[in-house]
């Protein structure tokens, strides 16, 4: 059901954990299902120098978690939200439709972290 | 790589003997039952005898029993017969809401057409409050419908009970035994049940044959029209070989009753106990002394339950999740959500079901896998702070 580039990140997932000093944070949590995601962003110049991440959910949630922290760092932040959920899905080789809607968590957790960080909250 | 199958829940392997038992029915003896020439011949008496197996399991009468392609067909005819056979009576049904959704689905489109359904809350520890469902019952009432077990977290419904209550009040009784039958000593004479239904697949038959029950004098209308089979209880020529696996499978599970369930019982106590042991955080969900032998339903504060099975599959390991952010509202199983399980806490529920061939080296695996498997999806958790125990809120409640 899933590729082997989703197990890969979901057994392997890239850039988890917390970050001591993040310069923002965003949290968000689909309503669909109750997966949530953390993002940590280090951001310098505009540009993401580094990126973290904590998600509770399905395989497809944090494999979508885990690609998107790795497109996304060394963008900028207007690179960054450019990025969609169907960019995120199409990075791991597409998921099953009715897992579409985990890998909203990611782009929607990055921009919101996007935000925090353009409103000066960390 | 290893595989160890803990989902006997959802279904079972069929078993070798049943299995040997079946294969002439699809060759030299293929006849149809119905027909009276040679071939029918050979057939008939295969599926009298399995009557006379399926009956003597659940000790009924062997004119009381009707085969169907499914448990969820037994569900069906049972609901659906009975609220067309009986409407000059009634038009009430009283349920619980966390029966199989062969059951609540049946109900719901039964309302539809103006049925007045009640659904039994249950507490925390999934029990009944026998009470709250005899105060349900009114002269409106015909049918009561309450699971002999339950799928997901194993709660044993007090069947014996709720059979006297509904004879008290010249109530039908059915019972949904899909998870049951065969595990469990089921009789129907002693707990006063008046339709029963059971399915192949969860006891070592194949999938796509099962049965209903139906008491002595208690009609019901057809969901199947057609020929005469099953005295007009269910047309559709007979399954054959399947039936004739069912009776096996019937009879072996009546001769194990005594043996398996007792060490099944001694295996999933085990696996919970070390899990319990080995993993912070745990909340094991159904009233601890009132559950089938081979089921453990728990929750993992802080992960979410169809990752944890990911990683269990990737180590060949097959459980369940009654929580799948598929099914939509928040994905957490309605039986828990009737547990009244906080929904963050419902979504890391997991699913152990034992079978007859599992082993200690089989819990083992499971006990060896699962805690690094937990700590790694709990470590990537926003919801899980290492040493603060996060989920105590959940816990505590
Ligand atoms: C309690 C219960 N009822 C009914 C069913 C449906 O049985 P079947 O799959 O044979 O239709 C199941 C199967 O999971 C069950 O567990
Ligand atoms: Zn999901």
């Amino acid at each position: 059901m899933y590729s082997e580039k989703v197990l890969d990140h979901f057994s392997n997932p890239r850039n988890v954990g917390e970050m001591a000093d993040p310069d923002a944070t965003g949290e968000f949590g689909s309503s669909h299902c109750g997966d949530t995601i953390k993002v940590f962003l280090k951001v310098e110049d505009g540009v993401i120098q580094d990126i973290k991440f904590k998600t509770f959910g399905c395989a497809a949630a944090i494999a979508s978690s885990s690609m998107m922290t790795e497109m996304v760092r060394g963008m900028t932040i207007e690179e960054a939200l450019q990025l969609t959920n169907e960019m995120v899905a199409e990075a791991l080789d597409g998921l099953p439709p009715e897992k579409m809607h985990c890998s909203c968590l990611a782009a929607d957790g990055l921009h919101k972290a996007i935000s925090n960080y353009r409103d000066g909250i960390r | 790589m290893r595989r160890i199958y803990l989902d006997n829940n959802a279904t079972t392997a069929v078993r070798p003997e049943v299995l040997e038992g079946m294969l002439p029915f699809f060759t030299e003896a293929f006849g149809n039952p119905s027909s009276l020439h040679w071939a029918g011949r050979q057939a008939s008496p295969a599926i009298e005898q399995a009557r006379r197996e399926v009956a003597a399991l659940i000790n009924a009468k062997e004119e009381e029993i009707v085969f169907t392609s499914c448990g969820s067909e037994g569900d069906n005819l049972a609901l659906k017969g009975t609220v067309e056979a009986l409407q000059s009576r009634g038009n009430h049904i009283i349920t619980t809401a966390v029966e199989h959704p062969a059951v609540l689905d049946t109900c719901r489109f039964l309302e539809k057409k103006g049925v007045e359904v009640t659904y039994l809350p249950v507490d925390r520890e999934g029990l009944l409050d026998l009470d709250r469902l005899e105060r349900a019952i009114t002269s409106r009432t015909i049918l009561i419908s309450v699971m002999w077990a339950n799928n997901e977290t194993g709660v044993l419904f007090p069947i014996r009970e709720i059979g006297a209550l509904a004879r008290k009040h010249q109530v039908r009784f059915f019972t949904d035994a899909v998870q049951a039958a065969g595990r469990v000593p089921v009789d129907v004479e002693e707990a006063q049940v008046d339709l029963l239904s059971l399915s192949g697949h969860k006891i070592g038959a194949p999938k796509g044959v099962g049965i209903l029950y139906i008491r002595k004098g208690n009609p019901l209308a057809p969901l199947i029209h057609g020929g005469h089979q099953e005295r007009r209880r269910r047309a559709g020529t007979h399954n054959v070989a399947g039936i004739v696996g069912l009776g096996i499978a019937c009879r072996k599970a009546a001769e194990e009753l005594e043996t398996v369930p007792t060490r099944v019982t001694v295996l999933r106590d085990r696996l919970q106990n070390g899990i319990v042991s080995l993993i912070p955080e745990i909340k094991v969900n159904g009233a601890l002394g009132l559950r089938l032998p081979n089921t453990l339903n728990l929750c993992f504060a802080g992960i979410e339950g169809e990752a944890l099975l990911l990683r269990l599959d990737m180590e060949g390991i097959a459980a369940s999740s009654g929580s799948a952010c598929t099914s939509g509202s928040l994905g957490m199983s309605h039986v828990l959500e009737a547990m009244q399980v906080n929904p963050l806490l419902g979504q890391s529920s997991v699913r152990f079901s034992l079978g007859r061939n599992t082993t200690s080296e089989d819990i083992d695996r499971v006990l060896e896998v699962l805690p690094p498997s937990v700590q790694k999806l709990r470590d990537m958790s926003p919801f899980w702070k290492a040493g603060s125990r996060c989920c105590a809120v959940c816990l505590s409640q």
